[in-house]
């Protein structure tokens, strides 16, 4: 249940990269037959991205990771125009620590997480270069209304690039709907059943950035570094198959989140964070009371369920949620926080046995402390 | 049984792991992340979490992270600059073993249905009658029965010191015949949380980790007749029974004999001033029962434990010393054993009579 960190790869996609780990090796920007081999499949799996978002191929860049695509999206712009940057403070890291390194500005957000409109007015003006907004929150899973955002960006910030990091949303919603709202945009083959280590940057035609990794020119010098050809072909044919679901798959889905929700409502002291008219289906986020979230996963983890709660830190210890914090969730509700992710291999069985661990677990978790309590 | 062990990434605490399941234990290694400042070393030493992984890797069992940031901060990181502030000198591995380790690594660990946390401390739990006593570790030379001397018959219950019965020689020995990659790390000696690495300012240490979180003061240092002899620093990082850098000069050995941080002034004197009968011991703990009467009292990690009668007090006890002893700064643990020096009977800190008045809350000092 934890399908927002990573999900497992299609067997789609392993089918489709299996050639050129075992056969096809040659680097595309060669000049020989074998490369020339090479060149065609990234041609095509960029002309097929193309096609499920509805951008020109030449504006899809492929990267090694979403974070890559955010840097090279934000500090790209910044470095090539100056100006100021400009984002929510509930972004995810990639986002949110380069808008801090460049010293932009980083506005409130509402008590859903998204990002509050009148916030993000008073920080646009002319002087700014990048507003990176995120379409759905990979902690929460609220969606930001991307049409109020466009709006605003337009109207109050006329130079500014509009950039989304949409990691998360590639699985539920239509990526054809949402390019036209931006400038950029960053997507991440291992959150919809694609391999990890590959991402791509689509970036609207014109609009130029410095490149954040130097070298051989590739990708029409935007992304320098030899093609992760296999990747590439695999994240392409992942995302055809997302999107050839996605119908199919968010009415799945969200049967199974009203399900999970209605199990996970029987605990006493369990608070949805984000309510489901504004999140996407694949995640649900909980506080659950007088719960520590370290001690919930471990016994989570034990039952063979694995969640997540927030992100963790280069130790591996779980860092409190910047998001639950600008949300200005309490202390002592954020503390117990739980999110649950599901995604193309989830089934009701899994869902099930989720709310059965999670509720013994948190039964557990409260009689020892009240037992402790008592000496 | 079910076991976790913390691991900090030491060869100690990566045999003491190793033991646990050679003896057949069913074994979880974790490690705590306790110290979260930015401006000093960034995370928390992720290359000791890394070792503590490896190992836990190698030896076959599951090893987790727990963040007890706001825990470390709460109760030793922010003491321990409080008491520098009004010239008492902590012991803030001792207070990290009080409140995290062996109590909120305890509590966490009976949530998690385990049915003991060990540690790579070197001292012993022997189990008597129903009674739990804590001893010496087997390395007199390395026995840690002081920095853990807090320790009540409930945790004592539930606490393993694999290698307290073992030579750090032969810990090491182990490690290496295991294999492990902490077979040759050094002993750690610093406070965790104070950077030996320059900061941006070029500072290091603990005059850069307290000037960033209370003003440091000059003081002068006069000798027992109120001459000025010269000046230091900070009258804050001052100890009593220092000699270094109080010297000016001279043929005599001259130790600080009294901190007076608010009159910024620091006394210097001969040993023969240092020397007292009796010390005043307050936040007492009792590894069993109250033991008053005949004991041996240890004032420092590796120091001796002298003879002495300890009485009640008001709010603590009265170490009434044999012979005469040099004076303990305030803030110093003082540990109770038995009369053969080998088993802990309990401990507490020192009070010194200038700061005791007021010690109970100590001097609050807004961070922010």
């Amino acid at each position: 249940m934890d399908h927002a960190a990573t999900t497992p790869m299609r067997a789609s996609a392993i089918e489709a990269m299996m050639p050129f780990l075992d056969g096809v090796y040659a680097n595309p920007s060669g000049s020989h037959r074998f490369a020339r081999l090479a060149r065609k499949s990234v041609d095509e799996a960029r002309d097929l991205i193309a096609s499920i978002v509805g951008c020109k191929p030449g504006e899809v860049v492929f990267t090694g990771c979403g974070t890559e695509s955010d840097n090279a999206a934000i500090i790209g712009i910044v470095r090539r125009h100056g100006g100021v940057a400009v984002c929510p403070a509930a972004e995810h890291h990639a986002v949110l620590h380069c808008v801090e390194h460049l010293h932009g500005r980083v506005v409130d957000v509402d008590a859903n997480g998204a990002v509050d409109p009148d916030a993000l007015r008073a920080a646009l003006d002319d002087t700014v270069r990048s507003v990176s907004v995120m379409a759905v929150n990979n902690e929460t899973g609220v969606i930001t209304d991307m049409t109020v955002v466009s709006d605003l960006v337009r109207r109050h910030a006329p130079n500014a690039v509009l950039h989304t990091d949409a990691v998360q949303a590639a699985c539920w919603i239509d990526l054809r709907l949402l390019w036209p709202l931006v400038d950029s945009m960053a997507i991440s083959a291992h959150k919809f059943g694609g391999p990890k280590g590959v991402g791509a940057l689509i970036v609207r035609e014109g609009v130029t950035f410095e490149p954040v990794v130097l070298g051989g020119g590739q990708e029409r010098d935007r992304r320098s570094g030899t093609h992760n050809v296999a990747g590439i072909v695999a994240m392409a044919e992942a995302l055809r198959a997302t999107d050839a679901e996605r119908e199919h798959e968010v009415a799945r889905i969200s049967a199974l989140r009203d399900r999970l929700l209605t199990g996970l409502s029987a605990i006493p002291g369990v608070r949805r964070t984000v309510p489901d008219a504004v999140s996407v289906p694949g995640v649900v986020h909980v506080c659950i009371s007088d719960v520590e979230s370290e001690s919930l996963l471990y016994l989570l983890d034990e039952a063979d369920v694995c969640a997540s709660s927030a992100s963790a830190c280069a130790s591996g210890a779980m860092e409190p949620s910047h998001v639950l914090r600008a949300m200005g969730v309490e202390r002592e509700w954020s503390a117990g926080a739980l999110r649950l992710s599901m995604g193309h291999t989830t089934t009701e069985a899994d869902v099930d046995r989720t709310v059965r661990v999670v509720a013994e677990s948190v039964e557990r978790i409260r009689a020892v402390a009240a037992r402790l309590k008592r000496g | 049984m079910k076991v976790l062990i913390a691991m900090s990434g030491g060869v100690d605490s990566s045999v003491a792991a190793a033991l646990l399941v050679e003896q057949g234990h069913d074994v979880v290694g974790v490690t705590m992340r306790l110290w979260g400042g930015e401006s000093d070393t960034g995370c928390c030493s992720v290359s000791d979490v890394d070792d503590a992984r490896r190992v836990a890797q190698q030896i076959g069992i599951d090893h987790l992270v727990f963040n007890f940031t706001d825990e470390f901060h709460r109760n030793v990181v922010e003491p321990y600059v409080n008491d520098h502030a009004v010239g008492v000198t902590p012991n803030p591995c001792i207070e990290c073993n009080r409140h995290l380790k062996f109590d909120r690594l305890h509590e966490r660990a009976l949530v998690l249905g385990f049915d003991a946390v060990a540690t790579g401390h070197h001292a012993r739990v022997v189990e008597r009658d129903g009674v739990f006593r804590l001893a010496r570790g087997h390395d007199a030379a390395k026995d840690q029965s002081y920095v853990v001397h807090m320790l009540d018959q409930r945790q004592l219950s539930r606490t393993m010191f694999p290698v307290g019965e073992m030579n750090k020689a032969d810990v090491r020995a182990h490690a290496e015949r295991l294999g492990l990659r902490t077979a040759g790390k050094p002993d750690s000696q610093d406070v965790c949380f104070i950077t030996t690495t320059k900061d941006d300012d070029g500072r290091s240490g603990r005059s850069a980790f307290l000037s960033r979180r209370i003003p440091l003061h000059v003081a002068e240092i006069v000798d027992v007749a109120g001459e000025r002899i010269g000046e230091v620093e900070a009258v804050e990082m001052v100890t009593l029974g220092q000699r270094r850098g109080v010297g000016g000069g001279g043929g005599t050995k001259r130790f600080v004999v009294d901190v007076d941080v608010p009159g910024r002034r620091v006394v210097v004197g001969p040993e023969a001033m240092l020397l007292t009968e009796t010390e005043l011991v307050g936040q007492m703990s009792w590894s069993s029962f109250v033991v008053f009467g005949t004991v041996r009292v240890q004032c420092s990690a590796h120091g001796e434990a002298n003879l002495a009668t300890v009485e009640p007090d008001d709010g603590g006890v009265v170490v009434r010393w044999r012979e005469p002893q040099r004076r303990i700064s305030p803030g110093q643990s003082a540990v109770f054993y038995d009369e053969a020096g080998e088993v802990v009977l309990g401990g507490g800190v020192v009070i010194s009579p200038r700061v005791r008045p007021g010690l109970e809350g100590h001097t609050v000092i807004d961070f922010t």
